[in-house]
């Protein structure tokens, strides 16, 4: 009876992230308001007369999505910190893939949120139709997400007590989001042309590779990041 | 210390033989008849593209045991095939637009191979820059051995890329499926460069494993700051 209290004690963990996060709400609303944010900016920062809307977009979606992980990243362990609740967390009677297992899901459950927020917005602002593709993109961003939140929910892990924290995250987990990232935006820029689904098969496929094999590493390595 | 002056030797040899494959490459191996003279970057960059990755993935497996072992020595020659490997990359990068200028028309393309490259070398500089951010040296070889196996496991994924991108790069000539399909004399001179950049590999790598375990040393006593600056 080994995983189902692994699950419960993950679910423990997670429950209460999300329970600190919904009192306050200061994330998810500094989060959200980065979305429209970083948003409003690629609007200024393109000419609309020489890049038609639908060119840049898969572009403007995936950088939008990652600044807004790595923001949320940032914020998993740093909760932990304060009163050190990390050494009560260590001292609970619970494996420490659960703890990992924990933060994880708050992690997605969180960027899930904001990528909740920003897809309509980026729809709106750049009038991209995404209602056709809508469940194809979904798929394609949770498989996304998933993969970097995994290896950046390792990474906060250690980043969270060493100096430049907010700095080194992004340093190390970036060349880790690029190759999913890249899979994305090419999948994305598909979809908003209207291709055929069979033609991003293959790169969901690897997206799925990527989350199985980077989930149970991290899985297995998180132990070693939290060893006193 | 032993340790240290072996390592000057050998490097020593490689950096001789080094000059002696070069030699060879411009004097004593036919031209390459499309390319011409161009070609000859080729000696140079395909070994040192090699040992780049190739340091990734000792990073990689001596980080996997020092996981189980905690033997500083693991740690040790991991932060050392860390450093050199960097080195490698910045060869690969410097001599890749070297040659793609005469032959692509320009120094840089947003190529998968190229893109890639770029991808390891920032591995590498984030591995560097996570082992100075952390005092201690527990947590350092801990935090640095988990990032070396994350690293090690990216590398098939930057590779499975590069076949799924159009590219402009060369695909591998010498490491195919089947016979290398480069001529004799030419595949001589890029076994012997192979060599040679194993061997500088090998020597950079033993200086830089002394130097670390003459600067722990040093740290134990209380001589340096060291890596708590």
């Amino acid at each position: 009876m080994r995983s189902p209290k692994l699950l419960r004690h993950a679910w423990a963990v997670a429950s209460k992230d999300l329970l600190v996060e919904f009192r306050s709400r200061t994330a998810i609303l500094s989060a959200a308001v980065f979305v429209v944010l970083v948003l409003v900016v690629f609007n200024f920062g393109r000419d609309p007369t020489a890049i038609s809307n639908v060119d840049l977009a898969p572009s403007i979606l995936w950088v939008t999505f990652t600044f807004a992980a790595i923001l949320a990243l940032n914020r998993a362990f740093q909760l932990e910190l304060e009163n050190q609740a990390l050494d009560g967390l260590l001292l609970a009677p619970i494996e420490r893939s659960s703890i990992y297992l924990g933060k994880l899901i708050a992690n997605l459950v969180f960027v899930a949120g904001v990528e909740l927020i920003g897809l309509p917005l980026f729809a709106l602002f750049f009038n991209v139709p995404v209602l056709p593709y809508l469940l194809p993109l979904i798929a394609l961003i949770a498989l996304a997400t998933v993969g970097f939140v995994a290896v950046g929910t390792l990474f906060s892990a250690m980043t969270v007590r060493t100096r430049f924290a907010e700095l080194l995250l992004p340093v190390l987990l970036l060349p880790f989001m690029i190759p999913p990232l890249s899979w994305a935006v090419l999948a994305t820029g598909r979809l908003f042309a209207g291709r055929p689904l069979s033609e991003i098969a293959g790169w969901l496929n690897m997206l799925a590779v990527y989350d199985i094999v980077f989930v149970t590493l991290a899985l297995l390595l998180f132990p070693a990041t939290v060893n006193e | 210390m032993k340790m240290l002056r072996v390592g000057r030797w050998i490097t020593a040899v490689g950096l001789v033989l080094l000059a002696g494959v070069y030699v060879r490459a411009l004097a004593f191996t036919s031209i390459e008849q499309s390319q011409g003279l161009a070609q000859k970057i080729f000696y140079l960059h395909v070994p040192a593209a090699i040992w780049a990755e190739m340091a990734m993935i000792l990073v990689g497996l001596s980080s996997v045991f020092y996981l189980f072992t905690k033997d500083p020595r693991l740690d040790r020659f991991a932060a050392s095939s860390a450093e050199v490997g960097t080195i490698f990359c910045a060869i690969v990068l410097t001599t890749g637009p070297v040659w793609g200028k005469p032959i692509w028309g320009t120094w840089w393309t947003w190529d998968a191979r190229l893109t890639f490259t770029l991808f390891l070398f920032l591995l590498y500089v984030g591995y560097l820059l996570l082992r100075s951010a952390v005092p201690d040296p527990a947590m350092r070889a801990q935090y640095a051995a988990v990032l070396g196996i994350c690293g090690m496991c990216e590398v098939p994924f930057i590779h499975l890329s590069v076949y799924m991108f159009p590219t402009l790069h060369p695909m591998p000539i010498v490491l195919q499926p089947g016979r290398p399909k480069l001529p004799g004399d030419m595949l001589t001179t890029w076994l012997l460069s192979l060599g040679v950049f194993t061997l500088l590999y090998v020597g950079f790598v033993v200086q830089r494993y002394a130097l670390s375990y003459l600067r722990e040393q040093l740290e134990a006593v209380g001589e340096v700051g060291g890596g708590h600056a």
